[in-house]
């Protein structure tokens, strides 16, 4: 990076640890953490929705509907997380293969030949042609969705428990008033849930930051990745020989991680403030007697 | 929207017929002197190069994509990429399952290494890489066999003193040995295994085709001296030879 940097060899000391820490190694590694950040802030809303939907599904008049969302909050609860994160890549990979395969190649010729699975090059997703760049945005998508689906079985029960909340006199005054169950939901109903649901939620942002390690298992590239990869101890095969640093390394991804959560604590503090002012629970109780 | 991707697929089947296919070729990225990351964070290595060349020779497009050792033969099965060159040993049990070219190194030996030389390699705790030639060997030798997902955390666990021993391929473990300042030592008699049948180049068992232009370009490298270059080059002028 530094025209400095050009013999590490000749290098020492702090000189040597500056062009260390520069090399495009390392900026791949501090890129990671912007990964890691992406991931979190496509995966929040995403898995926020699915939970909107599932609770909004288990609360509905329709049996069907509401069967859905049981189910699915009840039993992606019940499974090993680190299952689905194998198991939904995988699944949706090879589903969305086949439905192309279909589509572009040959129906005649079967995706499963003996342990391998295999679709016609214009069926591949992403092709072969495509960048590399494309190859790990598709990674990163089938992460999000499997982090969605997990975290949105959680939210779902979550916001469903904060729904049953809502005291029962509001919504009964809201329909004296003449209000369509829908007006309901929507003026009444979902504005005060998220008060109760607040704590809930802020439980699984944390675990959500917390899980974020487990893409290196879907085989994205990130911190966890790069901080293996660059702490292995090093011989004079590369440009920067050191012995095992996997200490620092892991060291330096602890501080990032605790950095995170103090925090997303703070922030959902503030709106936990917020929410409170007004409501009916303790919360807001405490806010109205500190009122001078 | 559906129309441009018929026409891309289109393209795509006709592109494949005429102009050079591209292949994905997987490695692991963590075997040096066969495959590392360099500091630039690009995949390095003789098995790059090697790789680069044969797809000239073969006229092929070539890409590189690094994937967990652990996982490397089932996502190809799953044509996730086309090939692995991962200094993977053709072995009778792993041609159950995939397919290699004829090897493009010779059968290299495997070696022990130790905190002492008189270390007894049959038993007591010895580390290997997960799924390799030389964790089946400890495993058959009577020790307790201790895996790991990389071979750099097997040499971590001797220093730690949670192994005994490492056993791995020479040619990884030469530089650590040398550059380990003496905590690291050859054991006596146990540093000159020979396993396998050389290193080879893994395929699609349904990929015929792809398996027949690369042994063509093998062939072509052995035969004309250029593979030896290469084999000299970055593993040193006494390391055997084809």
């Amino acid at each position: 990076m530094f025209a400095s940097c050009a013999d590490p060899k000749s290098l020492e000391g702090l000189a040597w640890l500056i062009c260390y820490l520069a090399s495009g190694k390392h900026l791949l590694f501090y890129l990671s953490f912007g990964t890691v950040l992406l991931l979190l802030a496509i995966t929040a809303p995403v898995a926020l929705l699915f939970g909107f939907g599932g609770a909004m599904a288990s609360r509905s008049r329709i049996a069907g509907l509401r069967w859905f969302g049981r189910i699915y909050t009840s039993m992606v609860r019940g499974v090993p997380d680190i299952i689905f994160f194998l198991f939904v890549p995988i699944a949706l990979d090879q589903a969305l293969e086949w439905l192309r395969s279909r589509v572009y190649c040959d129906p005649s010729v079967p995706v499963r030949q003996g342990n391998e699975f295999i679709v016609c090059a214009a069926a591949k997703l992403p092709l072969s042609t495509s960048p590399e760049w494309v190859h790990q945005a598709y990674g990163i998508f089938l992460a999000v969705i499997a982090f969605a689906v997990v975290f949105g079985a959680f939210a779902a029960n979550v916001l469903h428990g904060a729904m049953q909340a809502v005291p029962r006199a509001q919504l009964e005054t809201a329909e004296a008033y003449g209000m369509t169950p829908r007006q309901v939901s929507r003026r009444i109903l979902i504005p005060q849930m998220w008060t109760y649901a607040l704590p809930g939620l802020a439980n699984l942002w944390m675990i959500l930051i917390k899980a974020t390690p487990l893409l290196f298992v879907l085989g994205v590239e990130d911190i966890v990745y790069w901080a293996r990869e660059l702490g292995g101890a090093k011989t004079s095969a590369y440009s920067y020989p050191h012995p095992d640093w996997r200490l620092y390394y892991f060291l330096a991804i602890l501080v990032f991680y605790l950095l995170m959560t103090w925090g997303s604590e703070r922030i959902f503090d503030r709106i936990r403030a917020r929410l409170s002012a007004g409501q009916a629970i303790a919360a807001g109780e405490a806010l109205r007697k500190a009122a001078p | 929207m559906k129309k441009l991707m018929l026409a891309a697929a289109a393209f795509a089947l006709t592109a494949g017929m005429g102009m050079a296919q591209t292949v994905r070729i997987a490695t692991e990225g963590a075997y040096p002197p066969y495959n590392l990351v360099n500091d630039q964070g690009e995949v390095d290595g003789f098995e790059i190069e090697l790789g680069n060349e044969l797809c000239k020779r073969a006229e092929l497009e070539c890409t590189w994509v690094k994937n967990d050792w652990d996982s490397i033969i089932p996502n190809l099965n799953s044509a996730n990429y086309d090939a692995i060159m991962a200094g993977m040993s053709i072995t009778e049990e792993r041609k159950k399952s995939v397919a290699f070219t004829q090897n493009y190194m010779p059968p290299n030996p495997s070696a022990y290494a130790a905190p002492a030389a008189d270390v007894d390699v049959t038993q007591g705790v010895i580390a290997a890489q997960t799924n390799t030639i030389q964790a089946q060997y400890v495993a058959e030798s009577g020790a307790e066999l201790l895996e790991f997902a990389t071979p750099d955390e097997a040499v971590g666990a001797v220093r730690n003193g949670e192994a005994e021993a490492v056993f791995a391929d020479k040619d990884f473990l030469a530089p650590v040995v040398e550059e380990s300042g003496g905590a690291f030592v050859w054991v006596a008699g146990k540093d000159d295994i020979p396993l396998g049948e050389g290193i080879g180049m893994a395929l699609r068992q349904s990929d015929a085709e792809l398996k027949q232009k690369f042994d063509a370009a093998i062939a072509a490298m052995k035969e004309d001296g250029s593979l030896n270059e290469l084999i000299k080059k970055w593993f040193g002028e006494d390391s055997l030879l084809f």
